[in-house]
């Protein structure tokens, strides 16, 4: 009975500190919108700060406290840097799009946390004064942990009087319901988000600045925490501050009980909770369905007419020259263009959604994933040929896409894709976790293509034609009735409902068609590579084909296939020509996103229209 | 293609032999790094004298940021286009054997430095794989010896959820049974690696009233764990038996509150005064003003066991190479070190002994060196565990 009082306080810590970081994430979506991937980077900045601060500040309660809340004010300080220098520049972008730059900031941080602070794990000083521990039922329980459950609640408190006592509070809240109509008051708008970004960013390093006198700070924290932060924010509710806390709650207990009854849970339990929650609810705990977005019906996005002429010829030549050229590179040349060709088709079959669709995906890599693992264990256990295996790739990742999917397309926005993120985790730890049947984190081994495709260029061949055939595939559907039908579902669902398209059926055929597609790709990587991990569906690659898509452009059928092709290639080159690539990848992202927030092919589409519009 | 190569071979004998080298740098740069630094040194050293039958040697390095599947495409480059003559490098397992798999197919060296797994030399192991760490199951085996001597019966463990956290557990519960029959395992925690939950661990095992608890966490997972355990009285009256806690990596960002008697394997470094050790800490602190981490080690050791096999080898194609790897002897810092030809594996050994606070600071001792080769299965257990070609 002490035991699990004491286990529940454990969690109630745990939550707590959740808290902390999940109530900026949410502060800051519900009013700007923007989906925060640097979030966890400025936690980990707030820790790695704090850490500075307090370790060169005297020793003592000023020291202490005074570098934890200077550490959080620094990183709201850098938060507003960004906000201003390049979030600002971007709010008009298409929906996800500033996803693309805050991930810029995030391998930026990663370089220059490691060169400031060095590789090694740091060690923070203890609170004064809540160094030791107390007796709780006859149980020791650490005095800091106590303080920090009380944190969680306080820091509540404090922003609910800010959002319900002053006038800059209720103007966020406003902003939260309907930011067009605040505009429209004639509230100034950029003061407001660079503001909210501000507290967002404190909060954030308030969180990290916290966790110093309990856990190393170290440079991981900043995508450890950046997942469950987003699940704590989507489960409660998007921008609801008591909505976070309660689900921060919910979390710190089921983790803390879960260990004691299946201590193999660690890996999954978080998404579990966010795949039941929102299948039941659709908005979270306490969300509210977003307001109907008043520009919607007017603000259709421009229909996608049959390619140019140029773009034909170019596409053309592009082909011509992927068939021609080959034969004259080396080995390694046609293996980076297999895995080029690989990635259009993956980024292309994410774009089907997206795009077309309308529903973003932040766990399409789930479906890359299962067709691997479908080819791979065809070969391994079935002793199947490797044509056999890259037929069932398709398959299994199908039918996993219709299944997974049955639930996702029901809802929307940022809801809709945290479930696809939440389906593609809980893929992802079974693949992890079922050792007998796959291998585990160790994979599968001895995936190689059968004799007549192992020379490197046969095998480029075999893929190229798969990949190529399937992306034009795409594109064909997206000029047929379906895929017209997509839009329409997309740009007004009330619209298309009245002409007779079943938008749920539709949605959810096109979700299972993009994962489909993304099978093939996933079968193809599997012979190409020769093995199959769970990283295959793991966040970074899903995260890889998002960036792909909003790289090249979400407007445009072409941009997956640029984006593909610039972010495959850029990070090859990058990664061989400095160890500091990660730090040049995300400034090169920044000035993309600045420089074409429409996206590469998206810009070249403006420049030429633009021309056309001259002549 | 049998006339060419000859030729290319002699119009490359002036140059550089070309190692590729691929780590998850980016991605574990607290090993990494001074495993790097002491690479670079022992190119250097081997370079000042004279090289390799006069040609020097010459290392490419790649990231493969912790990803097998662009270890794998860094690997057909160096292959191809750097035309190296051999692969070496891997942390993680997952791209240890995948870089394992890779270099079986292709048919080109691999030298695995630092991947822990047994499956890289035994169920997936290959003619052209070889590894120099000691594996998860001989530091298992090192801890077993010490476990058994203590009075323990009730114990517990905690690991983290992944193949090497699962491997050691499992070892270290079956070798621990066969040698102490009377014990039992009461309680187990397996946290997300990187993402413990440290509070709500350490009350789970608590409540099982363990007498002895067998650790696996290492890094960001361990140094939570530890002062969680403390401040909450978990290691009072209980013994600790903990891999890897003594190496440097892990051992000092705990600072003064690294634990006390734990027993633990590990790299006391400012304590082993052989001749073997001692130049090489002495030319480490010389050359990066700082002092050798075990990566530093397994970084300096991969380099000279590889010098040995060039040294050794007949020629350079992998053919001639493999064969001379399999066998291969040659000094390592710890002391005199074999690839054995039956599975692969090197006898690298591991430091085993007790953690205590010295100077405000963690520290190893009444340490001994366990010789690798007196931790492995009998060769006819091994040859059930490896596929026999």
């Amino acid at each position: 009975m002490e035991n699990l009082v004491l286990q529940a306080l454990s969690g109630l810590a745990s939550a707590s500190s959740l808290f902390l970081v999940a109530s900026g994430l949410t502060v800051i979506f519900g009013v700007s919108r923007v989906v925060n991937f640097a979030h966890g980077s400025l936690y980990m900045l707030g820790a790695y700060l704090a850490w500075t601060l307090v370790t060169s500040l005297p020793r003592g309660h000023l020291g202490f406290w005074g570098g934890v809340l200077g550490a959080a004010v620094l990183v709201g300080l850098i938060g507003l840097v960004v906000e201003v220098l390049l979030l600002r520049r971007i709010y008009r972008a298409p929906e996800l799009f500033q996803l693309l730059a805050t991930f810029g900031v995030v391998l930026i941080v990663q370089d220059l946390a490691l060169l400031t602070w060095g590789a090694q794990d740091l060690l923070g000083p203890r609170a004064p004064g809540l160094r030791g521990s107390t007796e709780i039922l006859g149980l020791r329980f650490p005095l800091y942990e106590l303080f920090l459950i009380g944190v969680g609640p306080v820091v509540l408190g404090l922003l609910w009087l800010l959002f319900h006592r002053t006038r800059w509070g209720t103007l966020v809240r406003a902003a939260t319901q309907d930011r067009e109509m605040v505009g429209a008051l004639g509230v100034n708008q950029r003061m407001l988000f660079t503001s909210v970004f501000f507290l967002g960013s404190l909060l954030a390093g308030l969180g990290g600045a916290l966790q110093l006198p309990r856990e190393s700070v170290n440079l991981h924290m900043d995508l450890s925490i950046i997942t469950e932060a987003f699940v704590v924010v989507v489960v409660g509710g998007l921008g609801s501050l008591s909505g976070a806390a309660l689900a921060a709650l919910l979390i710190g207990e089921l983790h803390a009980f879960g260990i004691l009854i299946v201590p193999k849970i660690t890996l999954v339990l978080v998404f579990l909770v966010m795949a039941i929650v929102l299948v039941v609810r659709p908005h979270g705990l306490l969300g509210k369905p977003e307001a109907a977005a008043r520009g919607g019906q007017g603000s259709a996005e421009p229909l996608v007419g049959p390619a140019p002429a140029a773009l034909r010829w170019a596409a053309l030549a592009a082909a011509l020259l992927a068939v021609a050229v080959p034969p004259f590179l080396g080995d390694y040349g046609i293996s980076v263009l297999t895995e080029m060709a690989i990635f259009v088709l993956f980024a292309a079959s994410l774009h089907l959604i997206m795009g077309p669709g309308g529903m973003a995906s932040f766990g399409h890599a789930a479906y890359f994933g299962l067709g691997a693992y479908g080819a791979a264990l065809a070969a391994q256990w079935l002793g199947a040929p490797m044509l056999a295996g890259l037929a069932i790739a398709p398959v299994m990742a199908g039918i996993f896409g219709l299944v997974f999917g049955f639930f996702c397309v029901r809802l929307s926005g940022v809801y809709s894709a945290m479930l696809t993120l939440a389906f593609a985790q809980i893929a992802w730890s079974v693949a992890f976790q079922w050792v007998e049947v796959t291998g585990g984190d160790n994979g599968i081994l001895g995936v190689w293509p059968d004799a007549w495709a192992a020379p490197k260029l046969v095998y480029y061949y075999l893929a190229l034609g798969l990949c190529l055939g399937a992306t034009l595939l795409l594109r064909r559907v997206i000029h047929a009735p379906f895929g017209y039908a997509l839009r329409a579902q997309r740009d007004s669902s009330l619209r298309a409902e009245a002409i007779g398209i079943d938008a749920f059926r539709i949605r959810w055929l096109g979700f299972g068609l993009a994962a489909a597609a993304a099978g093939v790709a996933g079968g193809l990587f599997a012979y190409g590579k020769g093995s199959v991990f769970p990283t295959y569906m793991g966040i970074p690659r899903s995260v890889d084909a998002l960036l792909m898509v909003l790289l090249g452009g979400v407007q445009t059928l072409s941009g997956p296939i640029v984006g593909a092709l610039a972010f495959t290639g850029l990070q090859e080159q990058l990664v061989r020509l400095t160890d500091l690539w990660r730090l040049v990848l995300g400034c090169v992202i920044v000035a993309l996103v600045l420089f074409f927030p429409q996206g590469l092919a998206g810009a070249a589409r403006a420049r030429w229209e633009a021309s056309r519009g001259d002549a | 293609m049998a006339l060419a190569a000859p030729r290319i071979g002699n119009a490359q004998a002036a140059g550089p032999i070309r190692i590729g080298e691929i780590n998850s740098y980016t991605a574990q740069p607290a090993f990494l790094q001074p495993y790097r630094n002491a690479w670079t040194l022992a190119q250097e050293q081997v370079n000042a004298a004279g090289g390799i039958n006069g040609r020097p040697i010459e290392t490419v390095f790649r990231d493969d940021a912790g990803r097998p599947e662009d270890a794998v495409r860094l690997a057909g480059e160096l292959v191809n286009a750097e035309k190296v003559s051999l692969l070496a490098g891997g942390f993680l397992s997952n791209v240890g054997l995948a870089l394992g798999d890779f270099a079986n197919q292709n048919k080109k060296l691999f030298v695995a430095s630092e991947p822990l797994t047994d499956a890289l030399v035994w169920a997936r192991g290959n003619r052209y794989t070889f590894r120099l760490r000691a594996s998860t199951y001989m530091q298992s085996a090192m801890l077993v010896e010490e476990a058994a001597k203590l009075p323990a019966k009730r114990w517990a463990t905690v690991a983290p959820n992944y193949e090497y956290g699962q491997s050691a557990v499992r070892w270290f519960k079956e070798l621990l049974t066969k040698a102490r029959p009377d014990v039992s395992f009461v309680a187990e925690q397996f946290p997300a690696l990187g993402r413990i939950d440290a509070g709500a661990t350490v009350q789970a095992l608590a409540a099982a009233n363990p007498e002895a608890i067998f650790n696996v966490t290492f890094g960001a997972d361990l140094t939570n764990f530890v002062r969680q355990g403390s401040t909450r009285g978990l290691f009072e009256r209980r013994r600790v038996v903990s891999l890897l806690t003594g190496e440097p990596e892990y051992l000092d960002p705990l600072g003064d509150e690294a634990p006390e008697d734990w027993i633990v394997t590990g790299y006391p470094w400012d304590q082993i005064d052989t001749p073997a050790h001692t130049p090489f800490r002495d030319a480490y602190r010389k050359r990066w003003n700082d002092y050798p981490r075990l990566g530093s080690v397994v970084g300096y050791d991969t380099v000279m066991a590889i010098a040995a096999l060039l040294k050794k080898a007949p020629a350079l194609e992998t053919e001639p190479l493999v064969d001379a790897m399999a066998g291969l002897q040659f000094q390592s810092v710890l002391g005199p070190v074999e690839f054995r030809a039956i599975d692969h594996q090197s006898t690298m050994g591991a430091f085993v002994g007790r953690t205590v606070l010295k100077n405000g600071k963690g520290a190893m001792a009444d340490w001994r060196y366990a010789d690798g080769k007196d931790y492995l299965p009998a060769d006819e257990v091994v040859r059930t565990l490896r596929p026999q070609a």
